[in-house]
């Protein structure tokens, strides 16, 4: 078990309003592996990105983690001050989000800025840190990197600003990194590059990867396992081949359904009907129950739950269906 | 000839150049040259009447540039459009449905906000009606009239979107990106929306998208775009049999299959180049894993259109050339 770097059990994270309290994760339990890619998926408001945050200890306020555990490689995290998740953050987890332009401060060079992250983590000097920052920025296929390296981010493309933000979520050597929607911004040649490197890192240095993303195409391609979200719970886990050619989960189904083909021509596409409720207003028992086509009265009243942290679907359909 | 006369747009080496020089007095002192960007640097197509042209390509190829040179939201700066239809009939559908709509405006005053505009003559109670029966034809209730659009979710916005458009009864809609602001499952229903009103009002789209799987859902015919050139038109079962253009295979090539998961592959390299100094020759020929000494002096010129099918590529022209006449 002790490959396990990333352990989070039944977290549950709450946002207090004058208007009662809102649950934007609900009963999350992960794990993650060294060198394993997670691929996090969900519509917008499912609450993945929360979960990434609640694991970077970045919730906003008054969001906050109301029960549940997070441990990093057998430490727990969940309970730590500030102080304390700051020297974890980019020493021990490395985060890489959407937008490069808004994670790269635009009036440094990006060498000044490795460098600075690089000394912030570790003993090394200023020569030694520079030494390391151009290794970082070889490591990610930045070209001529000895002039690169005393540019500003704004004379790098996005693609090329996407790479200097992994180099940076690398400087402390992480066990894990947190990738929100790394891609998004990305055109799809480039996207491609991307996640071929964060692919390639997370092999090469044995990194466990949390990838967030609402692109089905981008886990099928990169994450080895697959977590669905759906209105702050988790609908399915489980091995990316499984999860995108047999999903069990009829909202997985349903969101397989409704992408457009490049195989096969459909004269239309699998719909949902309605969309996924607010926080505010989740159904009682299974937050899918109203857009379900095979919703009983115990989807109505119970909410159905994963068992065990392998994997499965959180489906009373399903998992009576399937044998044990 | 008898495909021509059913065009209800066509375009005819369209170009359009944006200033995007130093200030006067910074080329003055800095002697710097006046620069120009090529958005759209001469292309051809033609739609016909009822069906959907795709314009696809990456972010900057000019692609909205095109969408706002029909729409006659810019003036173009060389070339023809002639559309052979009504203008009051063309309409456009935007990317973000939570920028083009009014936030202040109900949702009833922007439904029938073209009515009022194009055929101001048009009573109160029959504005009223159509408003209902739009707002039913894209599928939300009349009631929703008196809401404000913070009410609405992504995709009920973009419907009301398509809902004024088509309150001006177009025949021809420009839609740009209409769903790539939209989660999948949201934009099913979108794009399935979309067909149908296609198919019951003989509607002509313009499909603005970077995405190669919705475009080959939506598109009859699919228009390959790079830095402001079409470098490829085939029809849509046709290109993605039998791509020609470099381009266009490794465009292919890179999208995630989700048939084939956990697939490795070799993404294309290098980026992109700057719209405003574009290489020499065939602007692809930097990325392109088959160019020779032709690509990288003369630049591949668009050729007649041979069964509907043309490339601006050296290397595939030859393959293709064979039997035809051109």
């Amino acid at each position: 078990m002790n490959d396990i770097v990333l352990d989070v059990r039944n977290l549950r994270v709450e946002f207090p309003t004058r208007k009662g309290t809102l649950t934007a994760v609900d009963d999350v339990s992960l794990q993650i592996r060294r060198g394993e890619i997670l691929g996090m998926v969900g519509e917008s408001g499912a609450g993945k990105s929360m979960t990434g945050m609640a694991i970077l200890g970045l919730l906003e306020p008054p969001g906050r983690i109301a029960a549940g555990s997070i441990h990093l490689s057998g430490d727990r995290i969940d309970t730590l001050d500030d102080k304390a998740m700051q020297t974890i953050r980019g020493r021990r987890i490395g985060a890489i989000f959407q937008d490069p332009l808004t994670s790269l401060n635009p009036l440094f060079k990006v060498g000044d800025q490795l460098v600075e992250t690089i000394r912030l983590h570790t003993q090394l000097d200023k020569s030694q840190a520079r030494e390391r920052a151009k290794e970082l920025m070889r490591e990610v296929g930045i070209p001529a990197v000895d002039e690169r390296i005393d540019n500003y981010p704004h004379q790098f493309s996005g693609g090329m600003r996407q790479r200097i933000v992994i180099a940076l979520a690398l400087s402390g050597e992480p066990e894990l990194i947190v990738a929100d929607e790394p891609t998004t911004a990305l055109d799809v040649s480039i996207q491609a590059q991307i996640t071929a490197l964060l692919k390639r890192l997370c092999r090469e240095r044995g990194t466990a990867v949390m990838l967030v993303t609402h692109d089905m195409g981008v886990i099928a391609e990169t994450a080895d396992r697959v977590a669905v979200m759906y209105a702050g719970r988790l609908a399915e886990v489980g091995d990316v081949d499984d999860v995108v050619r047999r999903p069990q989960h009829p909202y997985t189904r349903g969101l397989m359904g409704s992408i457009p083909s490049l195989q096969n021509e459909v004269e239309e596409l699998q719909m949902i009907p309605g969309s996924m409720p607010r926080l505010n207003a989740i159904p009682p028992g299974c937050a899918f129950n109203p857009r379900c086509d095979h919703a009983t009265a115990q989807c109505r009243a119970d909410m159905p739950r994963i068992n065990g942290a392998a994997g499965g679907v959180a489906c009373w359909l399903a998992t009576q269906g399937a044998p044990a | 000839m008898s495909i021509r006369s059913n065009a209800i747009l066509e375009v005819d080496a369209l170009e359009r150049r944006f200033d995007v020089s130093a200030p006067w007095l910074n080329r003055m002192i800095e002697r710097k040259p006046i620069q120009t960007l090529r958005a759209v640097d001469g292309i051809d197509f033609v739609i016909q009447r009822g069906q959907t042209l795709a314009l696809v390509g990456e972010s900057g190829c000019g692609k909205s540039t095109v969408a706002k040179l029909v729409t006659g939201l810019h003036a173009p700066s060389g070339g023809k459009i002639r559309f052979h239809g009504d203008r009051d009939r063309l309409q456009m559908i935007f990317q973000d449905p939570f920028a083009s709509l009014n936030p202040r405006w109900r949702v009833g005053r922007i439904i029938a906000e073209p009515l009022r505009t194009l055929k101001p003559d048009t009573p109160d109670d029959i504005v009223s009606a159509r408003v209902d029966e739009l707002l039913e034809t894209v599928g939300l209730a009349a009631a929703d009239r008196v809401k404000f659009p913070h009410e609405f979710s992504g995709g009920q916005r973009q419907r009301i979107s398509i809902a004024r458009a088509l309150a001006g009864e177009p025949e021809f809609l420009v839609c740009d990106e209409p769903t790539s602001a939209l989660d999948v499952s949201v934009q099913a229903q979108v794009l399935n929306l979309m067909k149908k009103l296609q198919k019951e009002m003989e509607l002509t789209y313009l499909f603005i998208s970077h995405d190669l799987s919705v475009v080959r859902h939506m598109a009859d015919v699919i228009a390959v775009m790079y830095l402001g050139r079409i470098v490829e038109i085939q029809p849509t079962a046709d290109l993605f049999a039998n791509p020609l253009h470099p381009y266009t295979q490794l465009l292919l090539e890179t999208i995630p299959d989700l048939e084939a998961p956990k697939r490795d592959r070799s993404p294309m390299g290098g980026e992109v180049p700057s719209p405003v100094s574009p290489p020499k020759g065939c602007t692809f020929h930097p990325r392109c894993p088959i160019a020779f000494d032709r690509c990288k002096v003369e630049r591949p010129e668009r050729k007649v259109e041979v069964h509907n099918r043309r490339v601006a590529c050296f290397a595939a022209e030859t393959k293709l050339e064979g039997p035809s006449d051109v």
